[in-house]
């Protein structure tokens, strides 16, 4: 039951500082905060009581919640935490609550419906991290997209109707490609068993001959490939990521493109291990040219957010590299790699964001010198670029080295050219920091520091990075509880896999 | 015909009371009140009507109809919608100088016409129901006749109906010669006793009927009519036209195929999936390039009927249950979408809102209003909370059901194409508005208001939780397949 409220309290708490925005600015901010707080609280007690348990049986779940939706069609509300949705949920809780305080001074027209959408929009996704309904899951993941859709166009800066609409579509139209295999993979389950049923469990048992598997995964992975995103399909998060609001940001890069990497881990591998075990070659060239490709075009960038925008496909090119390596260390450090990226990118669109606010330029050839005038945001800015480099004694580095150890086991030829990206993400990281901070500082710039609730947010975030860089343990612990439990689920499937 | 046959028909003879009843009402005091109050009456026995029926479904009465849950369900749907209908023409009727009386009795007329479609299991009782509710429309369609565009959009529905009848004609007389039977139930026996293949009689006659039921439908190559007529019709008939007829004929098409097994046959579902397919490219391209919403929600629903037809060639018990729970959200829907333009339109007496400059800002204006303007096109496009999301789960489960791949390809090539433009009339709603006139400066009527308000709620209440309906559905087909 705990585990609906988690989905409902921001549901609730969205309707509510939607309607209260008419009537005062402040009320859906301190609204939204207050139900964050309440969902954080929740989480935290539930996995407080059921923790022990779940590190020590290695790979069950801290809670299940299973309810009848639509009975007829076999359609269940079936929710279910473990390790891998927790850290998940806990990223996207306190990344809510830092574009709740970003959003602060930016936002000032139709608060309103601003944090209306913005609940919603995480909600959708705390949705996406707990459903065990296939049908469900494909519920809130088309339910997610629609208020990131009105934060883009309707708080987004020049472009804004053009990146929301081309950020729309791509979703959608790869989501409808996944629904699709969905249907058909229960519709085969059916034949198979002659109950219609969308649940996790019973769908992995499905006997699935080697071209229909790879059919069907390949539905799954293209949409959850436009999400991550893949390289051939990037092009709606440059403009996405440019155009939205900081809030809009910070939820996309932080927690939408998450929930790309949790849809592979979560469904395509181990609902399909035959099939990914045959794709895995491709899908680790795939994640070596997003490091690469995306670092390149980082560092081509002029445009602040952009630059940020790029290095998420860069970064999130290791996550998919560790996701088809597909060993504990991989996996493991890919996990990482998702909460630390989570962290620094979702910390440098809030700055970014922050000097676009006082200065009402993204572009850097027009910036310089900023750390004479604010040496707080120069500061700050320094630690996340560096984070992002994948300095050791961060989250980021952690999760890097990882992965790459990881994939040097199973191939070692992806392994080093994804080493190259770590080369070029210092170029990128350092030059932002250069032409931003330092050098020639034009004349007319003047510009007030980070407030101390902007430094508030992020104290906390640069706390949580030192501390996923020196003391990741607690977190492995709590993802390879989840991790387990992907393996079991693939392990069912592969001896059925094997008949015809 | 005994007592039992009575109840059976019993809401078909409440609504030809209804009918007399208003007449004469307009006959001997002519007042708008009076008659729409009268006539939604009329309707509402109607639907109570339909639950005395059902305790004698399902039974046959006289050769020519045959009432059973499937067609009480979709009466029951019919009757709702020409509810929706009237109290949203209410306020729209009262701005404007024609006479609004005799619009009730028109609209009452077709519905009889659709009622008694859904209801038919004859070759004359299809006909004569679908020209009671053609002919009629005609009347509906041209009935701002002060108005160039009306009588222009008339005249066009007048041909093609005549021109759509013919084929129907034509068709069922060739089905006629070959098995002697105008019967659905007789030509379903007849087909399976013959061990030799359906001949070209057979095949031709039933490609006539599909091209007659094609134009009514409005499915591509048969479109062509249905952007013209939707814009120039009164925004309260073009939805009627929109829901209650294409409805009523897809129901009676769905029964045709369903009793007499037609799409066994050879080349048949590929007829039926080459027409889906070019409906939602065609339909969902062209609405591309519109900037007038009624024409956009005319090519729209082109691109929905291709949808239809996807949920129609699945298999088995979903084929019905998949047609019929489509069927309910695109009513829901495109009433909706339709009300809107209706309750907008209220305030000028002339024109109707219908260009999309004119809905900038709406949502900022009129919160509710907009809000539920958004909802209906985010359904339309098929998006979670709404029925349209569980609408298109039918649709691809109906088509990956049948393995009809292309179908299914085109069916989200064109959801993704269909979106673009849905989401064009999204942002102009939310576009803060320059200052301007405000199209949409007057009041909205009370009726027109609480009628979008129960259709959104519904909208949105059956996509959260479309159990109920869907137990309903499922209790509707299980009689129909068994039959």
């Amino acid at each position: 039951m705990i585990l609906l409220w988690l989905i409902l309290t921001p549901l609730i708490g969205g309707l509510l500082a939607g309607f209260s925005g008419r009537r005062n600015s402040a009320l859906p901010r301190w609204l939204s905060l207050g139900c964050l707080a309440i969902d954080l609280a929740l989480i935290l007690v539930l996995s407080a009581t059921h923790y022990g348990a779940a590190v020590t049986l290695n790979g069950t779940w801290l809670a299940q919640f299973d309810w009848p939706w639509i009975p007829q069609l076999g359609i269940r509300l079936h929710l279910g935490l473990d390790g891998l949705s927790l850290l998940l949920i806990l990223l996207t809780l306190g990344l809510g609550v830092m574009s709740v305080v970003a959003s602060w001074s930016e936002i000032t027209e139709r608060v309103g419906f601003f944090h209306f959408n913005l609940m919603l929009t995480l909600a959708g996704v705390i949705g996406v991290f707990l459903a065990l309904d296939l049908f469900l899951f494909f519920f809130f993941w088309e339910l997610m997209l629609v208020p990131m859709y009105f934060l883009i166009a309707v708080w987004g800066h020049e472009r804004r109707i053009y990146a929301a609409i081309k950020f729309f579509l791509f979703t959608q139209g790869s989501g409808l490609l996944m629904f699709a295999a969905i249907v058909a993979l229960a519709l085969i389950n059916y034949r198979q068993t002659g109950t219609l049923t969308f649940d996790y469990f019973a769908l992995a048992k499905t006997r699935l001959g080697p071209a229909t598997q790879m059919w069907l995964m390949l539905g799954f992975f293209i949409t959850f490939a436009v999400k991550l995103p893949v390289v051939p399909f990037h092009t709606w998060l440059a403009d996405a990521h440019t155009e939205a609001p900081t809030a809009g940001s910070v939820i996309l890069a932080g927690l939408l493109l998450k929930t790309g990497a949790y849809g592979l881990l979560r469904f395509a591998v181990p609902l399909f291990p035959a099939a990914s075990a045959t794709f895995a070659p491709v899908g680790m060239t795939l994640g070596v040219i997003g490091i690469l490709y995306g670092a390149m075009l980082a560092f081509a960038q002029n445009d602040m957010k952009r630059l940020v925008a790029y290095t998420s496909i860069s970064h999130l090119g290791v996550v998919l590299l560790g996701i088809y390596a597909g060993n504990a260390l991989a996996l493991q450090g890919a996990i990482v790699q998702m909460l630390a990226h989570g962290l620094s990118t979702g910390a440098l669109f809030i700055l970014v964001g922050a000097l676009q606010e006082r200065l009402h330029t993204r572009d850097m050839r027009q910036l310089g010198g900023l750390w004479s005038t604010a040496p707080r945001i120069g500061a700050i800015g320094l630690f996340f670029a560096i984070a992002s480099l994948g300095l050791p004694g961060l989250g980021n580095f952690v999760g890097e080295f990882l992965v790459l150890l990881g994939t040097y086991r199973v191939a070692s030829g992806f392994a080093i050219a994804g080493t190259l990206g770590l080369v070029v993400s210092t170029i990128y990281a350092l030059s932002f920091v250069q032409r931003v901070f330092h050098g020639e500082r034009p004349a007319h710039t003047t510009l007030a520091d980070f407030s101390s609730r902007h430094m508030l947010v992020m104290a906390t975030m640069i706390v949580a990075l030192v501390w996923l860089g020196c003391y990741p343990q607690p977190v492995f612990d709590t993802a390879s509880s989840g991790l387990a439990n992907l393996q079991r689920v693939a392990s069912e499937h592969l001896p059925a896999s094997g008949e015809p | 015909m005994n007592g039992s046959d009575l109840t059976a028909i019993l809401p078909l003879i409440v609504l030809s009371g209804a009918i007399v009843t208003v007449m004469l009402a307009i006959a001997s005091y002519r007042n708008h009140r009076i008659t729409a109050l009268l006539s939604v009456l009329g309707l509402i026995l109607c639907l109570i009507a339909i639950w005395p029926a059902s305790t004698v479904a399902s039974r046959r009465v006289t050769p020519l109809l045959v009432i059973d849950r499937y067609a009480l369900f979709y009466m029951g749907l019919i009757f709702a919608a020409s509810i929706a209908v009237l109290l949203l023409s209410y306020g729209y009727l009262a701005a404007r100088r024609e006479r609004p009386e005799e619009f009730y009795l028109l609209v009452l007329v077709a519905t009889l016409g659709a009622a008694a479609l859904v209801a038919s299991d004859h070759f004359a009782s299809f006909f004569l129901g679908l020209e009671t509710l053609s002919i009629s429309l005609l009347g509906l369609i041209a009935y701002p006749r002060d108005h160039e565009k009306p009588i222009e959009a008339g005249v066009k529905y007048l041909i093609l109906a005549g021109i759509s009848s013919a084929f129907l004609l034509f068709g069922m007389a060739l089905v006629y010669a070959r098995l002697g039977s105008m019967e659905f139930t007789r030509i379903a026996a007849l087909l399976a006793v013959k061990d030799d293949p359906p001949d070209l009689y057979w095949l031709t006659g039933l490609a006539l009927i599909f091209t007659g039921i094609g134009f009514k439908l409005s499915v591509v190559p048969f479109h062509m009519w249905a952007p013209d007529v939707y814009e120039g019709a009164p925004a309260p008939v073009a939805a009627f036209v929109a829901v209650v007829s294409k409805g009523a004929m897809f129901a009676l098409l769905l029964r045709y195929f369903v009793t007499t097994n037609a799409d066994v046959f050879g080349p048949v579902p590929m007829m039926v999936e080459i027409v889906a397919v070019a409906s939602i490219l065609v339909g969902n391209l062209l609405a591309l390039l519109q900037n007038n919403i009624k024409r956009i929600l005319a090519y729209s629903s082109i691109a929905h009927l291709g949808y239809l037809l996807v949920a129609f060639l699945a298999g088995g018990a979903l084929r019905i249950e998949a047609v019929t729970y489509y069927l309910v959200a695109y009513t829901v829907m495109t009433v909706g979408a339709f009300g809107i333009i209706t309750v907008l339109s209220t305030s000028s007496a002339v024109a109707e809102v219908e260009d999309l400059d004119a809905y900038r800002g709406l949502i900022w204006r009129r919160p509710w209003l907009g809000g539920s303007f958004a909802a209906m096109l985010l359904s339309l496009a098929g998006i979670p909370l709404t029925m349209g999301f569980i609408g298109k789960f039918y649709a691809i489960a109906g088509g990956v059901s049948a393995s009809l791949w292309p179908a299914v390809i085109a069916l989200i090539v064109g959801s993704v194409i269909g979106l673009f433009y849905y989401l064009r009339v999204i942002v102009a709603i939310c576009t803060p508005a320059c200052e301007g006139p405000a199209a949409y400066a007057g009041a909205v009527p009370m009726i027109g208001g609480a009628t979008l308000a129960a259709l959104t709620l519904m909208l949105i209440g059956l996509g959260v939780y479309p159990t109920p309906l869907v137990h309903l559905i499922q209790l509707t087909a299980a009689q129909m397949t068994v039959r």
